[in-house]
């Protein structure tokens, strides 16, 4: 199973060193793992993609939260939430296959961001499997260079005064 | 137990940060300071020259390390290290992991390189805080003087707080010889370290109901309930609802074992009897321990017709190995308090029947013959100390017949490596626990491999007039591992033979008194020499060879099929 799980980790040296540490050395597996910073510079957040069954993310879940520097964690699991992931992608385009491209990019409502001679640089954001639809539909043209961010995720608007974070049982 | 310091309007302007680390120390309350000094500590070690706090020189870090967590266990008070960059700070890393797994105090202090040289590869440079932090509850590094106070005073509250452990504080030399310019601020800044302070009630009450539904109930308690200080709290529970108790290696004494209500030790060695009970009972409670596998052995079919009530101040300890029924997260103390008016009394005549009957037909026991039995140099200790000495082990056969013959009667007795298990741990963790109990008597039993790791440090003793008493029971085997090859690798010794010089020549040469005892029938009087003689002792015990450890449960089998060996 397919858990989202965002932690406020405090901004201090080491932190990431931290958690990526306690996943390998609990042998957790992890899809992405995505920092960032917050509107609060003595804080940062991190997003992590974690695959496994209820009592292994239950588990990934308490092991983060024990970390003295991780100061809170969710996981969006039963919540409504919605997730972005962001891509950019260089695709083999000749001049006459250029147009055919973009009309492609623009049914994702991605957006070009770089036109050269013989390729197109893409950018995209949406859900995984959105980006992987479009990945797989410009295959077949060559596909040059693709980095994405992973995943970052937030907890709809309306059912913010639901499940606190700090519920623990 | 949060930092109160700034509040006593100490001004701290115009030290340095040795000086300040130094006052911190005084802060903290930190009664011994165990270490080796090096190049980036001598800031340190200069302000620790005038210091009320003693510095004890060890022969090794190790040493340093285990006299601290034997400090720390001895007497619940957070134990203290110092060692300097590189070589001393990987030197303190099997200690940290040992404290770490034990959930022991311990605030480890490490000198590092000059704040601009980190990462350089300089001289005695290792990323210490990034070795450390898988072995830790928490380790920080600090660069600046200002941060020097805060830091330390965060250690001790880490350390000491929640589910106790080690914390390492890696100080830049830099950092030690800046002067503080302004006050700094010793407030805490730990927004992710919340503690568990309220209990759901309503894990309280399922947690009650069950316990009143059982039939054939099971306390279960760990080293959590020595150390949130729940020793009465659990005796009071269990003689209200008479429910029988089996110990964990971290817990031996915190339930008096001449209590009939006792089952002793469970597990891999343990009882016939605390096993039975387990693998029959209709509910376990689990109180502050967290189903090791050396407790569980097979871990689907542990205690499995039972209910589980597992309380734990360590989130992460409930459903990690063993799914609980029932989870009730906070300290152990607090929440058998709590239980405690809502249990009912009752008889449950027919399971303690069945308890006695277990008890009766399954003592742990061993078979006499010509040679000293180990388990009889034990047995021996337990008597003549009226079972009221503080006994640290080694790790291996000794550290196992001396939890099962000793009879242990109170908390904070038993000083043992249970989760590292750690060879070499005895000799400076009684040291420690020796400077934290002045007067009281302190034992080392060991066993020759464990012993000849850290036998160094009696010279420490020896020169700060520490008086332990160490019996090494010597078999000239690595016994453990032999017992292994004997049983499941068809006899074939590998690696363990393990002869041994004159021990108690080596400890004489170091300054202590060295004795020895080959036979039987001097066991007892040589025990009563070592007692009597003043200043550390080392009596060497020529043991049975080939002896063993039973009962067993061998790894893999359910604690019901228990080998019980020779005995059975």
């Amino acid at each position: 199973m397919r858990h989202v799980i965002s932690a406020l980790v405090q901004n201090t040296p080491g932190v990431l060193a931290h958690v990526a540490g306690m996943f390998s050395a609990r042998g957790f597996n992890i899809d992405s793992l995505v920092v960032g910073r917050t509107d609060d510079p003595r804080f940062s957040r991190m997003t992590i993609v974690a695959i496994g069954d209820d009592r292994t993310i239950e588990q990934v879940r308490k092991q983060l939260d024990k970390l003295v520097t991780v100061v809170r964690v969710r996981d969006f699991q039963d919540t409504e939430y919605v997730e972005r992931d962001l891509m950019m992608l260089r695709v083999a385009a000749t001049p006459e296959k250029r147009a055919e491209i973009i009309e492609l990019v623009g049914l994702f409502r991605g957006r070009v961001i770089d036109v050269a001679k013989q390729s197109l640089t893409i950018e995209l954001s949406g859900t995984e499997h959105k980006l992987e639809a479009l990945i797989d539909l410009l295959r077949p043209y060559g596909i040059r260079e693709l980095a994405r961010t992973g995943v970052i995720a937030m907890q709809r608007g309306r059912q913010s005064d639901g499940r606190t974070e700090d519920d623990e049982q | 137990m949060s930092n109160e310091s700034s509040k006593s309007g100490k001004s701290y302007v115009g030290l340095t940060g040795a000086q300040m680390f130094n006052e911190m120390l005084v802060e903290e309350g930190v009664e011994v300071l165990f270490g080796v000094p090096g190049g980036v500590l001598l800031p340190i070690f200069d302000a620790l020259h005038k210091s009320t706090v003693p510095f004890i020189l060890t022969r090794h870090e190790q040493g340093a390390i285990h006299m601290a967590d034997g400090l720390a266990r001895s007497t619940g008070k957070v134990g203290c290290c110092l060692a300097t960059s590189g070589p001393g700070a990987t030197n303190l890393i099997t200690g940290l992991a040992n404290a770490y797994m034990d959930s022991v105090p311990l605030v480890a202090i490490t000198g590092q390189v000059r704040s601009t040289l980190i990462g350089n590869d300089a001289f005695q440079e290792v990323d210490t805080t990034g070795i450390t932090r898988p072995v830790t509850k928490h380790a920080v590094l600090v660069k600046k003087a200002e941060d020097i106070g805060r830091c330390m005073s965060e250690a001790f509250h880490i350390a000491r707080t929640g589910r106790p452990g080690p914390v390492v504080v890696d100080i830049a030399v830099d950092a030690t010889t800046a002067k503080l310019t302004e006050e700094p601020s010793l407030e805490h800044d730990l927004p992710g370290y919340r503690l568990k302070t309220t209990v759901h009630m309503r894990q309280i009450k399922m947690a009650v109901d069950a316990i009143n539904e059982a039939q054939r109930p099971v306390l279960y308690v760990g080293g959590g309930v020595i150390i949130s200080g729940a020793t009465e709290a659990l005796r009071a529970l269990a003689h209200k609802a008479r429910i029988p108790v089996t110990t964990t290696l971290m817990s031996m004494g915190t339930f008096d074992e001449s209590d009939p209500l006792a089952l002793q030790m469970l597990g891999m060695h343990g009882s016939a009897s605390a096993n039975y009970a387990v693998q029959d009972c209709d509910l376990l409670i689990a109180v502050g321990a967290r189903f090791d596998d050396r407790v569980t052995g097979k871990v689907d079919t542990f205690a499995h017709k039972a209910k589980i009530v597992h309380i734990d101040i360590d989130a992460t300890s409930i459903s990690k190995n063993v799914r609980a029924d029932i989870p009730v997260v906070g300290d152990a103390k607090d929440i058998l308090e709590k239980m405690l008016p809502l249990i009912e009394s009752k008889d449950r005549s027919q399971w303690l029947a069945q308890i006695a009957q277990w008890k009766a037909k399954y003592p742990f026991r061993y078979v006499p013959n010509a040679k000293v039995k180990p388990q009889a140099v034990i047995e021996a200790i337990g008597k003549l100390t009226n079972h009221d000495a503080i006994i640290a082990t080694g790790v291996g056969q000794h550290q196992m017949w001396t939890a099962q013959f000793y009879g242990w009667r109170r908390p904070r007795q038993f000083i043992s490596s249970g989760g590292l298990g750690t060879m070499g741990f005895g000799v400076p963790a009684a040291i420690g626990a020796q400077f934290g109990n002045p007067g009281k008597l302190v034992i080392d039993v060991d066993g020759d491999g464990s012993f000849s790791m850290t036998m160094v440090e009696i010279m420490t003793a020896v020169r700060y007039n520490q008086p332990v008493k160490i019996v090494v029971l010597d078999n000239n085997y690595l016994g453990m591992v032999r017992q292994w090859q004997e049983l499941f690798y068809g006899k074939r010794y590998s690696g363990v033979h393990h002869p041994c010089p004159d021990l108690a020549g080596i400890a004489r040469a170091m300054g202590a008194t060295g004795l020895r005892v080959s036979e039987p029938s001097d066991v007892e009087d040589s025990i009563r020499t070592m007692i009597n003689t003043e200043g550390p002792v080392v009596l060497v015990a020529d043991v049975e060879p080939e002896e063993n450890v039973f009962p067993m449960v061998a790894a893999g089998k359910s604690l019901h099929e228990m080998d019980m060996g020779r005995l059975a």
